[in-house]
């Protein structure tokens, strides 16, 4: 007799090669993503040991963390970031790992193009040294960041050692209102369960807003699982999933195909499958939201004030802490704060519906002149069709110029750097302290919020800037 | 690699207060351009040591002599945001072995185990009479025994016990790593890679 289990179950229990008694499962992974910030020590590691990759045709390379976004087809100024994408390169080659470098026509950031091509696929276990590798649950699997030892254990083994998380469901019913994106629905989230609330976590994403979906909303919110402390989260797939994956390069074709979907549709939560957590809140509550603090779960409805600090959770200390360095107030409004830059861009939303949603407000307005504007596009697949669906035309005429793909101001590892004490409306995934430069400050928000915020100059609800449009 | 034993550690500690402590802070982004693991312990905490023309902030505590020791103790959710193991490193580099708070996120406490750091996860009673002991006398010695899963705070004896799994207790207790027991079992890695359906 088999017993109920819930879609993460499933996944997780066919990947275990060994159970421990009172210590982690053996998890086999089926696609490992690496960039060439995180691997040079775990390649170091291998080759200190003198032993090989296990298994090189599952282990892909693409350099996006510090590459720069402007003049891709010159040489890398700094010497240490070209350093790091030389090793990046030698180990690939060493290894006989596919390598998508600077320049190469697939390069992008990992997240993006996992799914582009079809390495990401349902049911599979995906990890990557880079916590929002949850991205890829938007496909139905179980896919989370690991640090570097394992991204070792992985090119050596072809395995992790971790133990089960905990499962979580979150519910969401209802539409998304005017204004609301899948990034603001993520954001209401994390505002809900503080960053560290699904911590110890697997989370299912479940109800008829992440239903109505598309895929690329889908993984802007299993993008951000990692902010309120889940290792990842994961959305059943669906014919929308199905329709997405196939025909991709690295998608099974043929006969592989219908093996391959035999075991897709079996990747849903039994209808009594038991959760060890489970919320449900009410879809067409969430407003479009903005974040005022230093973490991600510091986030509200843009239209409310900053909370007083007897009203949040956690200690005021650490509130007060926060919103001295954004030289922000308790009960003071976000709306009318002039901004200083805005980041549209990364694995959160670098995605080409991210673009479309930025040009729709963008369109027949012009950007503010106090507003540095930095639009960086996921991939070069991205890139390519912000080209061919004339929304290129659309930024240009409104004053925006569009960079060359990578992760750039989401963490400011390259020279895209917020200068300190500056405002950034962004559509990344962090707030921390000097997460976009030294000094930096940042409002997450979503790309709507960020290109209202960009025509405007300040803090801008979007739904002001879309009345013409309904 | 494998790394250093531990058993009991004895030492002063150095106090963080403050929630929610990021990757971010722990160690920048900018600094995670090395391709070999050396020197991170330059860069921890990196902007809250120092003021961007790089001299000191006085008042940060890293930077005041009267605490030192081999143990962090920080707010709670420590370690929240990247997995960057290099803010692992960087901890280790410092000079720290041990990581006290009340809780911990998920891929920071997994990188610390993997590299012989010790996460202890206390109470938030307990944690906070470590910050009251720490900061009336900074010459307080705390005890981590991991045999024994217990932290006593030494002027007065009062201890908690400690959650470790017996798998990772045994690695630490001995410096193994994973890949040391995953080497060990490969022959069933590749039996059931041959019968994976991706």
């Amino acid at each position: 007799m088999s017993a109920t289990k819930t879609l993460f179950d499933k996944v997780w229990d066919s990947h275990v090669v060994h159970k421990i008694q009172d210590g982690p499962d053996v998890l086999f992974i089926d696609r490992h993503m690496v960039h060439e910030v995180t691997s040079p020590v775990a390649f170091l590691g291998i080759k200190n040991r003198n032993i090989p990759v296990m298994h090189p045709e599952k282990t892909f390379a693409t350099a996006d963390h510090n590459t720069p976004t402007i003049n891709q087809h010159l040489p890398v100024a700094d010497p240490l970031s070209a350093n790091q994408l030389r090793m990046l390169e030698e180990n690939a080659n060493e290894y006989g790992i596919s390598y998508w470098g600077l320049g190469h026509a697939k390069n992008g950031i990992v997240h993006v193009v996992g799914p582009e091509y079809g390495i990401t696929q349902p049911g599979a276990t995906i990890v990557c040294g880079d916590s929002h590798t949850s991205t890829h649950g938007a496909f139905g699997a179980i896919a989370f960041g690991i640090g570097t030892s394992e991204v070792e254990m992985v090119l050596a083994t072809q395995c992790i050692m971790q133990p089960k998380p905990k499962r979580m469901r979150i519910n969401i019913n209802g539409k998304m209102s005017k204004g609301v994106t899948p990034k603001d629905v993520a954001l209401f989230i994390i505002s809900q369960l503080t960053t560290s609330g699904a911590t110890g976590y697997f989370v299912e994403y479940a109800g008829e807003i992440f239903r109505e979906m598309s895929m690329e909303g889908r993984m802007t919110v299993c993008n951000l699982s990692i902010e309120m402390g889940a290792r990842g989260g994961m959305i059943a797939p669906d014919e929308k999933t199905f329709e997405y994956v196939k025909g991709r390069e690295f998608t099974p074709k043929g006969a592989d195909w219908d093996k391959a979907m035999a075991y897709w549709e079996t990747l849903y939560t039994d209808e009594d499958a038991i959760f060890d957590k489970e919320l449900t809140f009410d879809g067409s509550l969430i407003e479009p939201m903005i974040t005022y603090g230093t973490n991600p779960g510091m986030g509200m409805g843009i239209s409310n004030d900053i909370p007083m600090a007897d009203a949040v959770q956690g200690g005021a200390t650490t509130y007060q802490k926060s919103l001295k360095y954004m030289d922000f107030n308790e009960g003071d409004s976000m709306m009318g704060k002039p901004i200083d830059f805005v980041f549209l861009g990364s694995c959160t939303n670098g995605r080409i519906e991210d673009f479309r949603a930025f040009a729709s407000i963008v369109k027949g307005r012009k950007k503010a002149d106090n507003v540095t504007a930095w639009l960086v596009p996921g991939s070069h697949k991205v890139e390519s069709a912000i080209k061919e669906e004339g929304i290129l035309d659309i930024l240009t005429e409104s004053g925006f110029e569009l960079r060359e793909p990578g992760c750039s101001a989401c963490l400011a590892m390259n020279d895209d750097k917020v200068p300190a004490g500056k405002l950034a409306v962004s559509t990344s995934n962090r707030n921390f302290e000097g997460r976009q430069g030294p000094g930096s400050r940042t409002l997450l928000a979503s790309p709507l919020v960020a290109a209202a915020a960009a025509v405007t100059g300040k803090v801008t609800d979007p739904r002001e800037l879309m009345v013409e449009l309904v | 690699m494998a790394y250093d034993k531990f058993n009991i550690l004895t030492s002063t500690a150095v106090p963080l207060p403050i929630e929610n402590v990021d990757t971010d802070q722990i160690i920048p982004a900018r600094f995670l351009k090395a391709t070999e693991r050396v020197g991170f312990g330059d860069n921890l905490f990196r902007d809250w040591r120092y003021n961007q023309d790089n001299t000191l902030k006085e008042d940060f505590v890293l930077n005041q002599d009267k605490f030192s020791g081999k143990i962090l103790v920080g707010g709670k959710n420590f370690g929240s945001g990247s997995s960057r193991e290099h803010a692992a490193w960087a901890v280790y580099d410092y000079g720290f072995r041990c990581v006290v708070s009340s809780f911990f996120a998920d891929i920071f406490r997994g990188n610390c185990l993997n590299i012989g750091v010790l996460p202890v996860q206390v109470s938030a009673a307990f944690l906070q009479k470590i910050f009251d002991a720490v900061d009336a006398d900074p010459s307080t010695e705390l005890e981590i025994n991991l045999q024994e899963q217990k932290i006593t705070l030494l002027p007065t004896g009062e201890s908690e016990s400690f959650d470790i799994n017996d798998y990772k207790k045994n690695n630490m207790l001995n410096g193994f790593d994973d890949i040391d027991y995953l080497l060990n079992i490969k022959k069933d890695i590749e039996t059931f890679a041959e019968n994976t359906p991706l």
